[in-house]
């Protein structure tokens, strides 16, 4: 009997597990996986396509890596300068935008700073750094944290000088809004992040809708010129899906709470 | 196959460790007669002689030679230790490794674990762990395991040191069952009751060298030097 | 339904879990306060994701079982072997090994994992292979990190075990090889405990796995890097939920081989 079931505890764990026809990886970052919206697409693209998407959700330093080194066969990120030096230094074919979110400051619901009743991103900012309030940053150089240094910069004001109520965390979104949460401090989110996460404690929304918040992720084939295993075909049939009318329906009806997190602006055709 | 083995011969023998002298130089030749008996006081180095002869002590100067090759007496040779080493199986298990080794086919194996085990008095414990027998079991145990592939030749090293007189002579009783069925021993011991009734010859050890060899009734009525008489009287020698 | 943490514990003090869905675990919502009702929550997710025999549980909890056996296996055919050779030969480099073996017990999971992801990566030496982001280079590196606690735990107890057999096989002038099976079959025992604890390091591991492995969902993502992964959401219970499965795993496989070994303890002794 000792055997009989050793040997079914074996079979049990070696049983394989039935895959999609084609297979690619595609490295995405962490705020977009956070969003839940993959959870959405994935499904539709095996579904439409029968291809199998796995994703690498790093940060967006990593994704670009990740690029770089050939380890993935496209990424979907959202940090246009780095995007575009991707593509120059011959990483990546070609960038195709896709859709865009937005950013929003999360802080204390009693909002010590006084950023809600700001008019645009910087002035909210100035005023967080004149309360000296606890401001937690992703501090990775994902994305999100390049967008937040760039929105500083606009502030006109240099985060490398900050005191102690700036901590850099090091870390991806959810867990930097674990962090802000635990230490009831403000922070730099995407909606779709905030929206689906489950630990907001005394945190709220407190300032959002400049344009300059605006977030646009973009789609960039890994070069298969540099990596000759890259599976090109997959990734534009996929580029093909993701700018097409199917996908926008998709994108543009995904809500949270009954709100909009994703506004689709790929434009149909290709070059 | 006795014949092959001896006579044995000792030249100038010795073994030291890190520049000291622990035994020998040892000039000695054994014809293998009966049961051969080392005696001598503690630390005059009855250990070390039986290990040098055996081979697992290193020979530092002189030499160990049989009338055969040393590989096929090495063969041919079993050991016995003061304290009994027992591998953590059962008693069957513990009689059948040394055939095992040999490449004895399984089951003959464990006919010969059997035949021994009633031969030393284990048979109720062959399927036992070894571990949990008594001192003087295994020690019993050991010894059959040394007789178990049918040597020419075992050495003893003060087999009965640590046990009581009812297994001393039981223990006493399979060695000299042993010799009458053919096997040469080489035991040392400290105990003069024992060397008196089991020994056919003698060599007195004495500060790491071979004070006196002899036929044993001789050595014990007439001994030839001052302190092999001392020693015999129960004096304090080194 | 919203009051505030009656009791405030500082680390995990989460205040109000939101309720809403969690992912694709068809779990029950949580609602609540505290972290203490998340840690209730969590008990409560893993009852129901059990009972309900979670389909995407199971695979991830069988990925997890899979990878780590697997890598245990290997590994323990490695370092048996080795910590068998050290007991029993004398050779040059023996106690550096030693030394070396004991220092890398400690190997911190990232690290090796960072290194398996460097050579493993289509521009590293081994790109051609194709192995990163797949269970296999998770395998690896669980290789790595385990090898050097099983052969050091096993070394320990083969040493013990050789200085007590040491004078007895010598004397039976057995050969190496024959020295390192009596060694390792009559410390089978004892070398279970190690493989446990090999066992143990491996199927908790996230650090290296979640670098080389990448926690693909339906490829690559294991018990471990879920829990990480929901963490990151601040799906505290779900995480848990998941960490409770991982810790009811970890003692079933104990269990099973503990009674492995008990049922063969009887028959033989």
């Amino acid at each position: 009997m000792k055997q009989t079931l050793l040997l079914a505890f074996l079979a049990a764990i070696t049983a394989g597990i039935a895959q999609a026809a084609d297979q690619m990886r595609m490295a995405v970052t962490t705020s977009f996986h956070n969003s839940g919206l993959a959870d959405v697409l994935l499904p539709e693209i095996a579904k439409d396509l029968d291809l199998e998407v796995q994703l690498l959700v790093v940060g967006t330093g990593q994704a670009l890596r990740l690029g770089e080194a050939g380890d993935v066969d496209a990424i979907l990120v959202h940090s246009r300068s780095a995007e575009e030096a991707f593509v120059a230094d011959g990483f990546g074919t070609h960038r195709r935008e896709i859709m865009y979110n937005d950013f929003i400051i999360v802080g204390p619901s009693d909002d010590p700073a006084g950023t809600a009743t700001a008019e645009t991103a910087a002035e909210a900012l100035q005023s967080i750094a004149a309360s000296n309030a606890a401001f937690v940053s992703r501090g990775d150089d994902s994305g999100t944290h390049k967008k937040e240094l760039s929105l500083w910069a606009d502030a006109d004001l240099a985060a490398d000088t900050f005191g102690e109520w700036y901590r850099a965390v090091g870390a991806g979104m959810g867990a930097a809004l674990n962090t802000a949460s635990g230490l009831n401090a403000y922070i730099l989110s995407d909606r779709a992040s905030w929206l689906n996460f489950g630990n907001k404690g005394d945190l709220a929304m407190l300032f959002s809708g400049d344009p300059v918040l605006f977030n646009q992720y973009a789609y960039l084939p890994v070069n298969p010129e540099l990596h000759p295993h890259v599976k090109t075909d997959l990734v534009s049939k996929l580029e093909t899906w993701l700018t097409s009318d199917r996908a926008q329906a998709l994108i543009d009806g995904y809500t949270i709470d009954g709100e909009t997190l994703f506004v689709f602006n790929a434009e149909p055709v290709s070059n | 196959m006795v014949s092959d083995l001896f006579p044995l011969t000792l030249k100038g023998a010795e073994t030291s460790r890190r520049g000291k002298r622990l035994v020998g130089p040892i000039d000695l030749s054994l014809d293998g007669q009966g049961l051969c008996v080392v005696i001598g006081p503690n630390g005059s180095g009855k250990t070390t002689l039986l290990r040098l002869m055996h081979g697992t002590a290193r020979l530092t100067g002189g030499e160990v030679s049989w009338a055969c090759d040393t590989a096929t007496a090495r063969h041919h040779q079993a050991f016995v230790f003061q304290q009994p080493v027992v591998l953590r199986r059962t008693v069957e298990e513990n009689l059948t490794y040394p055939l095992q080794l040999r490449g004895v086919a399984r089951k003959q194996a464990r006919a010969a674990a059997r035949e021994w085990a009633a031969k030393v008095g284990l048979e109720p414990h062959l399927t036992r762990r070894a571990m949990v027998l008594s001192g003087g079991e295994q020690q019993k145990l050991a010894i059959a395991r040394a007789l178990i592939t049918d040597p020419a030749l075992v050495f003893l090293d003060e087999p009965t040191a640590s046990l009581d007189g009812r297994a001393m002579r039981e223990i006493e009783a399979i060695l000299l069952q042993a010799k009458a069925d053919g096997t040469r021993l080489i035991l040392s011991t400290h105990d003069m009751g024992q060397a008196r009734r089991i020994a056919d010859q003698i060599v007195f050890m004495l500060g790491g060298k071979v004070h006196e060899t002899g036929p044993a009734p001789a050595f014990f009525e007439a001994p030839q030097t001052p302190e092999a008489r001392a020693f015999l009287q129960g004096d304090i020698v080194e | 339904m919203h009051d505030p943490p009656a009791t405030s514990w500082r680390l995990l003090r989460t205040g109000l879990v939101s309720p809403r869905k969690t992912g694709h675990f068809h779990a029950k919502q949580a609602k609540g306060g505290s972290a203490i009702v998340d840690l209730w929550e969590g008990l409560r997710h893993a009852f129901w994701l059990v009972v309900t025999f979670d389909a995407e549980l199971a695979d991830i909890a069988l990925r997890s079982l899979r990878v780590t056996l697997t890598a245990l296996f290997i590994a323990c055919l490695i370092a048996l072997p080795l910590a068998a050779l050290l007991a029993v030969r004398r050779f040059r480099w023996r106690r550096a090994t030693i030394a070396m073996l004991n220092a890398l017990m400690g190997l911190p999971p990232v690290v090796v994992g960072l290194i398996v992801y460097i050579f493993l990566s289509r521009s590293g030496p081994f790109g051609a292979l194709g192995l990163l982001f797949t269970p296999t280079a998770m395998i690896i590196a669980q290789v790595i990190i385990i090898v050097p606690l099983i052969a050091s735990i096993a070394h320990q107890s083969l040493r013990e075990l050789w200085a007590e057999y040491h004078d007895l096989l010598i004397s039976l002038n057995v050969t190496q090889m024959q020295k390192m099976c009596t060694l390792l079959w009559d410390a089978r025992r004892a070398l279970l405990t190690a493989a446990l604890a090999g066992f143990g390091r491996g199927i908790g591991e996230v650090g290296a796995i979640m670098i080389v492995g990448g926690n693909i969902d339906n490829a690559t993502r294991v018990l471990t890097t879920a829990i990480a992964l929901e963490t990151g959401k601040g799906e505290f219970a779900l995480a848990l939920a998941l960490g409770f499965v991982l810790i009811a795993l970890a003692l079933g496989v104990n269990l099973l081989i503990h009674w492995i070994g008990q049922t063969e303890r009887d028959s033989r002794w």
